[in-house]
């Protein structure tokens, strides 16, 4: 195991903010068959416990400092007056302070849009909602102008977002000035609009038009039947509310589930909208729900399990990627916060790793989404799960405060808790009556702890034993806490036996998730064998003679490396022990080779070795004085042969003197030197068979020509003989 | 005389050969032979066409003349595809 391994095993434990690992991926072990179950096994357990039980953090400075970074415009200036507002709002709800300069030209730019009459619907609100955040110098005259176009909107709107944009757009000029009237006259044909927009699971459609229902859509149109009961002349149909409140409880049915506690809507709905996912339509409904609590006078009996399981929801996100998600997030949980019938109250850890070692005090905060202070109440620590048994230890004791930090504390951790990774149950007791009726609790809260301990090592010893009778040929004490460098020497019919024991803080045996002996052969080749225990003692023993074809039969120095390692243990080790000589036998020949060594990576890529051919050397060649010599020599006996015939005195008097056949003569001639010119061509460059071919052609011209001239020759021969 | 001239060739050839080894033996061989094998031709062309030899009386010298220039043609044919 290399070091970079045993690091990511112990990840998990050190100080993660949990709630982020949720989506903790079960890591894939190197290649070692046997032990990458094991810990495959192990990793997969250690998510399964935080999927379980996850501990969620109130909204957080990295929050804002993500604010401030998504919600900078590029180019000085948002690009419409959505992105603006959601911007401005996010930024206040943080409680960051604004920049000034923007405030100016965004003004300008929502008094054009509110004086201009050919403004959309949805520019109108968008600017009035900027307004409600920057508080312009409006012109009076121009609202008091919009309020009738606004009014008459409502009264002919079709769609949902119609009534979404006019009605938001009235309630904002509400809250602006009381000169503009901007009651609804006929308000429960208003809601029942709306409400015919409504489907049978809890959900709303856009428009009558559209077959498919949103929950982003049913978030939306609760604001804005919301908007439209605090609009209202009059009192609202009784019946009418009681609808749109068993609509509200047939859409918190829908609610997913995490195993963790977190609710959430899914929303799979994609249109001419865009895409909603589970985070803007769980935002939708919470903003939804808690703008129509706040102005309906019923009780909404909202299910505190829910409604805190929104809460956990919505801050599982952590700190969202961009700007829109961020909105949606900081906004619905500014609603949660703000609600007067269900305040969630987030139970977090500062820290769910605790050190036996140093006694560390368990400490629990409880907040609101924001991290605002919670009502005097106590944390009840009412069970522990450990992770190895199902079976809990029931323990319902009393957290103490601690006024001045704000803390909740256990003085002392259970005795009979060891080190290893545990659920505790919370559960929050208000003191206050009446604050039960204001705040979620949520029952029993389950937060994953993980509890480390040094792990005492001793009675490590190394040594060589004889195969037969197991005698101890060398025995070593090792010290793991320190430095060791033993060297052993052994062959093939010996046995290395490690051995060593780990206990606890309270006196237990534990098993790491990782014990391993590693030997590496001065090739690089590695061995890695797994320490396995009975109790409190580790040990493994190598039987060489076993193992030497597993070794390749290498001989020489192995070098001895252990490694101890566990999430729980705080003094993990991987340390060298030394070495050890081994003298193997020669190996046979059918002997396994050694696997390559993995190559460096970066060297992969390097310059290859360069390839060197070798050609055959040229056979040896006379001197060239030599051979011109021996040219002349063979071309002696030709001048020998002419200088014959001279004194032969050869002639040509035989020679056809008629036109006719001196003339096939010739030719005759002239086709033998072109055949003989023909091969010199052949010898020089021409294949075979373009010289046969050529050679058939000449053939039978020197056949034809070659006839003619000896019939003649022989025709005047006979002559003569009978002359 | 024609004898001579192509055997003295072919002699001198071997010597050379046997001063300088036999590296492009297949050369070597095609200008020996092609010395010897004229030779030969020759020598039949010769008897051929020689009166005192009754055997051949009734074959006219040209006939000979014709069957010595179609296998000299044959015999350079080969020996030039040998030759490399």
């Amino acid at each position: 195991m290399t070091p970079k391994f045993l690091h990511m095993i112990h990840t998990p434990s050190f100080g993660l903010p949990v709630a982020q690992t949720r989506k903790f991926l079960p890591l894939t072990p190197p290649s070692l068959p046997g032990m990458a179950k094991v810990i495959g096994f192990l990793v997969l357990a250690l998510s399964a416990l935080i999927c379980e039980a996850a501990i969620f953090k109130p909204i957080s400075d990295s929050h804002r400092s993500a604010a401030l970074e998504l919600f900078t415009p590029a180019h000085g200036s948002f690009s419409s007056l959505e992105e603006t507002y959601e911007a401005l709002r996010t930024i206040e709800v943080l409680g960051i302070k604004k920049q000034p300069d923007q405030k100016d030209a965004t003004c300008v730019l929502v008094m054009e849009t509110l004086s201009s009459p050919s403004s959309a619907l949805k520019d109108l609100f968008q600017a009035l909602r900027i307004n409600g955040l920057l508080d312009c110098e409006l012109n009076k005259k121009a609202i008091a102008g919009i309020a009738p176009r606004l009014q008459d909107a409502v009264r002919s709107a079709s769609s949902l977002l119609d009534y979404y944009y006019s009605v938001g757009s009235l309630v904002l000029i509400k809250g602006l000035t009381s000169d503009v009237d901007v009651h609804l006259e006929s308000a429960d044909s208003v809601v029942r609009g709306i409400k015919a927009l409504s489907q049978s699971d809890g959900r709303w459609r856009y428009s009558s038009n559209d077959r498919e229902s949103s929950t982003y859509a049913a978030g939306i149109a609760l604001e804005s039947l919301a908007g439209v009961i605090s609009l209202a002349s009059s009192e609202i149909d009784q019946s009418l509310i009681g609808m749109v409140k068993n609509d509200i409880s047939k859409l918190l049915d829908g609610l997913e589930k995490y195993d963790d506690g977190a609710y959430y809507f899914d929303e799979k709905l994609v249109d001419a909208h865009g895409h909603q996912g589970p985070l803007s339509a769980s935002s939708a409904v919470v903003r939804g729900i808690t703008a129509f609590a706040a102005v309906s006078a019923e009780n909404l009996n909202l299910p505190g399990d829910k409604i805190l399981g929104l809460a956990r929801f919505l801050l599982g996100v952590g700190v969202p990627g961009n700007a829109k998600d961020l909105y949606y997030q900081i906004e619905a949980l500014a609603s949660l916060e703000n609600n007067r019938v269900s305040i969630p109250l987030i139970l977090s850890l500062p820290t769910s790793v605790l050190s036996l070692t140093r006694k560390d005090q368990l400490k629990v905060n409880v907040n609101t989404v924001f991290g605002a202070a919670a009502p005097s109440l106590t944390v009840k620590l009412k069970q522990i799960f450990s992770s190895g048994s199902k079976d809990a230890s029931v323990i319902d004791q009393d957290l103490k405060f601690d006024h001045k930090n704000a803390v909740h504390y256990l003085d002392a951790l259970p005795k009979d808790i060891d080190v290893g990774s545990y659920i505790f149950t919370f559960e929050i007791v208000l003191h206050d009556s009446e604050h039960t009726m204001i705040y979620a609790t949520g029952g029993r809260t389950k937060v994953p702890i993980y509890v480390t301990g040094v792990i005492k090592v001793d009675n490590a010893e190394i040594s060589v034993l004889d195969s037969d009778l197991g005698n101890v040929e060398t025995r070593k004490k090792l010290d793991l806490a320190g430095e060791n460098s033993i060297s052993l020497s052994a062959n093939h019919l010996q046995k290395l036996r490690l051995s060593f024991e780990l206990t606890s803080p309270l006196g237990h045996a534990l098993k790491p998730h990782q014990a391993f002996l590693k030997l590496t052969h001065e090739s690089k080749v590695e061995h890695i064998f797994v320490v396995g225990n009975s109790g409190k003692q580790f040990k493994t023993i190598l039987d060489f003679l076993g193992l030497v074809e597993k070794f390749f039969y290498l001989s020489g120095r192995y070098d001895i490396q252990l490694t101890v390692g566990d999430a729980v243990m705080e003094n993990s080790f991987l340390q060298p022990l030394g070495s050890v000589e081994l003298d193997l036998p020669e190996p046979p020949e059918k002997a396994a080779r050694p696997p390559p060594q993995a190559v460096d990576t970066s060297s992969r890529f390097g310059p290859k070795e360069e390839i060197v051919h070798i050609f055959r050397a040229p056979e040896k060649r006379p001197p060239t004085n030599l051979s011109y010599a021996f040219l002349a020599l063979v071309l002696l006996p030709f001048f020998g042969f002419l200088f014959g015939l001279l004194r032969l005195r050869a002639n040509l008097k035989n020679f056809p003197t008629a036109s006719a056949p001196a003339t096939s003569a010739i030719l005759f001639h002239l086709a033998i030197a072109a055949v003989l010119s023909l091969y010199l061509l052949f010898w020089l460059k021409l294949n075979l068979f373009t010289t046969l071919k050529a050679l058939g052609f000449f053939g039978i011209f020197l056949l034809f020509v070659g006839h003619r001239t000896l019939s003649y020759l022989a025709s005047t021969s006979a002559k003569l003989k009978s002359a | 005389m024609v004898d001579v001239f192509f055997t003295s060739t072919g002699n001198n050839q071997v010597v050379y050969m046997a001063i300088v080894g036999s590296f492009p033996f297949n050369s070597f061989l095609s200008g020996v032979l092609s010395c010897i094998g004229t030779a030969v031709l020759a020598v039949c062309l010769r008897i051929q066409v020689n009166k005192e030899n009754k055997e051949f009386k009734d074959l006219p010298p040209e006939r000979a003349f014709a069957d010595f220039v179609l296998c000299n043609l044959v015999l350079h044919l080969v020996i030039m595809n040998f030759l490399g």
